[in-house]
């Protein structure tokens, strides 16, 4: 898909959440934050927030997950992350931030035939691992990348 | 003394005939008659210049004596200074090209052979090279760092270097300090230079793709979100050469984001693969090289990785490294090369390539020796003309250099050290801070000192200074981030610049360490322990996240050294070094 495409669709995307948030008008925000699972993303650590988010704390590290995130960020408090695998029968990828106070970043629930092909931004406040965990036919694998955050500046 | 090109020839003659040259291969190639006679192979000839950072007019340039390899990088090329890079490139010592190459009697050895580099003699080499080769058989690649460095560079905005490259006749570049002029600048620089600007690395980011402020750049491509073009193909000799630009990937942590707000950079090298592949597959190419702006390690790193690659000409890390180094990756082999700083070096790669292979070489890192190569008539009335309205200024005596004053090594050099201790003394602080960049050329004992050579050590777009309060904690935090950025032992994590300088600092440092462990026993000048939440006065320049109220860097040298008369340093504040004993990256 070219990046043309790719924005047509981002925009079809946005203007259908646009007119859903126009007729979900009348609902409080309790109550339209009511999937969010609150103990996984206001967990203090990486096994606890896993735990809440997939069930477990137990991953299986796995070369088939990629993490496409730069080495070292351009901007700590956004930092663009990708998760892609190949693995069949993917339900959901978590996305963590090893070193933050409350590591659950995203939590993307795939509906069946979905890609499993996800990018959003990170905070991230200092260097460390950014960590997928991906859920596919109930069990769990998980894969690792480093971000350096630096303070910048000083370079030749 | 200095040495005329008549008895350069003669004293090459005579070390020629008395057996005093190696008799390796690599020497053998060298034509002891004349030091720019380099003999013709194969049918391709790629001429590479980079980080001469705007030094149009000869200079001297002092290699550095401290250039650490940390890791697997230990003992390696381009991690060896003095006798032990003689010794791994088998260069006699006490010769031209031992001056060329390292520090070693540095001061005796630059008044006998001279200044080094500027484009009026740069340019004869390049013609004569060129002649030599025949129309179409080579091609000038510029690894970047060109724009910025002097002072006619600032206050042009780089245009005055994109009108000498466009004389000297560069045919393809890529960049990084380029980039730290405002975008609209920078945009308005590649449009005004008649060679390809290249660079895999630099997209636009998804935001600014929204309503992208240069959508008519020609560089741009909507569909890729590439910035600027991503390689270049050029027939040379009936070869079709393709040439894949990889810009500075650390450009908006290193310098200003400010500048460059919609343009996002990284290493990238799926992407590189992927456009080595499709360069491989649809053009039909003899020869895939790039011309890389990582710095050395990353090259050598990538070059692990990627394949496809004929040979990366490398820059950003100024390394002089007479040799290629070979690295093996899943289709083959790759040649890295790095050619230097300051202009003083020119590659020359000879290449036999047919039928879409590259079948041997050779490589020459030719140094570029003002007196021994007649400055270009058209070139030089050029730079006069645009240094005539500043030439009074630039050219105005501040001191006069009591010891060789340079900046280049992993710590503080001696130019660092006049510009730390002109912060604290102006500024009223305790401790100064100053960039460890890797460009400022030298000046010998007894030269005077002139704003050219302040601005060559200073000139940036963010050249203001700031004076404030630090606890010993922040600055440790500052010193071990950078020192992370120097010695991380993954080339990927690291920026490629040298170890920040310090004024009125004293501290120890470890590079074999990890992260936040490198730096320990800091302590003032007069050996005060610096405690981790007591405040201190600290002032520097060249910040990066937003702009700092003091005047720029150099009015504050400057000012320092109109009160000098002869400079010599009192002391300087290069750390102590664990764990380093032995390295072939420090002088012994």
């Amino acid at each position: 898909m070219s990046l043309n495409e790719k924005r047509r669709v981002f925009l079809k995307g946005s203007l259908a959440a646009g007119a859903l948030g126009a007729a979900a008008g009348m609902l409080t925000p309790g109550a339209v934050l009511a999937a969010w699972n609150k103990n996984a993303f206001t967990a203090k650590s990486i096994d606890e927030a896993i735990a809440a988010a997939d069930g477990s704390p137990v991953t299986t590290p796995s070369k088939d997950i990629t993490i496409k995130a730069p080495d070292i960020a351009e901007n700590g408090a956004v930092v663009p992350v990708t998760v892609v695998t190949k693995m069949k029968g993917v339900d959901s990828i978590t996305l963590l931030v090893e070193k933050n106070s409350t590591p659950l970043s995203a939590i993307f629930h795939l509906p069946k035939g979905t890609l499993p092909d996800v990018s959003t931004r990170v905070k991230m406040g200092k260097t460390g691992d950014v960590i997928a965990v991906v859920k596919a036919n109930g069990k769990l694998y998980s894969a690792r990348k480093g971000v350096k955050v630096t303070i910048g500046g000083c370079g030749g | 003394m200095t040495i005329s090109r008549r008895e350069f020839v003669r004293l090459m003659g005579l070390a020629g005939a008395a057996g005093m040259l190696p008799a390796s291969a690599f020497a053998a190639a060298r034509k002891p008659s004349d030091l720019y006679e380099v003999p013709k192979f194969g049918n391709v000839c790629l001429l590479h210049m980079t980080d001469c950072h705007a030094q149009l007019n000869p200079i001297y340039f002092r290699e550095p004596s401290v250039n650490l390899g940390i890791g697997k990088a230990r003992g390696k090329a381009p991690h060896l200074v003095g006798k032990a890079f003689l010794e791994h490139f088998d260069i006699a010592p006490g010769g031209i090209e031992a001056h060329a190459f390292t520090y070693l009697d540095f001061e005796n050895a630059a008044r006998k052979f001279g200044k080094v580099g500027g484009f009026a003699h740069l340019a004869t080499l390049v013609k004569r090279l060129r002649s030599e080769r025949g129309d179409g058989n080579t091609l000038l690649l510029d690894g970047g760092d060109t724009w910025q460095g002097s002072g006619t560079a600032y206050w042009t905005r780089g245009k005055d270097m994109v009108g000498a490259c466009n004389k000297l006749g560069v045919d393809v570049m890529t960049g990084h300090w380029e980039f730290t002029y405002m975008d609209k600048e920078v945009i308005a620089n590649i449009g005004d230079f008649k060679g390809e600007f290249v660079a895999q690395n630099v997209s636009v980011n998804e935001d600014a793709l929204f309503d992208y402020r240069f959508a008519d750049f020609k560089g741009f491509d909507e569909d890729s979100g590439l910035a600027f073009k991503p390689y270049s193909m050029k027939s040379v000799n009936g070869m079709r050469v393709a040439v894949i630009g990889q810009a500075f990937p650390y450009t908006p942590i290193a310098n200003p984001q400010r500048f460059i707000p919609d343009w996002t950079f990284g290493i990238q090298d799926e992407r590189m693969q992927s456009i080595v592949n499709h360069v491989r597959e649809n053009e039909k190419p003899d020869l895939v090289v790039v011309i890389s702006h990582n710095g050395m390690d990353v090259d050598l790193k990538m070059a692990s990785r990627v394949s496809g690659i004929d040979v990366i000409f490398g820059g950003h890390t100024h390394d002089g490294v007479p040799r290629p180094v070979e690295v093996s990756n899943k289709s083959g082999k790759t040649l890295v090369t790095n050619a230097g700083s300051n202009g003083k070096f020119l590659g020359v790669m000879d290449l036999d390539v047919s039928k879409g292979k590259l079948k041997n070489y050779r490589y020459r890192l030719v140094p570029v020796f003002s007196n021994l190569l007649e400055a270009d008539k058209d070139m030089q009335s050029y730079i006069d003309k645009v240094r005539a309205p500043y030439k009074d200024k630039l050219e105005k005596k501040l001191a006069v250099a009591g010891e060789t004053l340079y900046r280049r090594g992993n710590f503080n050099g001696t130019f660092d050290q006049i510009i730390c201790d002109a912060l604290n003394k102006v500024n009223d602080s305790q401790i100064s801070l100053s960039p460890g960049f890797r460009w400022g050329t030298t000046v010998l004992p007894g030269q005077n000192i002139t704003m050219d050579h302040v601005m060559d050590q200073t000139c940036i777009t963010y050249p203001e200074t700031y004076r404030r309060e630090m606890t010993g904690q922040e600055i440790k935090a500052i010193l071990e981030d950078v020192c992370d950025n120097l010695f991380n032992p993954d080339p990927y994590y690291q920026q490629g610049g040298d170890m920040v300088r310090v004024g009125g600092l004293d501290y120890v440092c470890e590079p074999g360490q990890s992260m936040g462990k490198r730096i320990s026993n800091m302590t003032l000048d007069n050996g005060t322990k610096i405690e981790a939440s007591k405040k201190y006065m600290v002032s520097g320049w060249a910040t990066v996240g937003s702009k700092s109220p003091g005047r720029p860097i150099w009015d504050v040298v400057a000012d320092y050294l109109k009160e000098q008369g002869t400079v010599k340093i009192k002391k300087l504040n290069t750390p102590k070094l664990i764990g380093v004993k032995g390295n072939p990256g420090i002088a012994s």
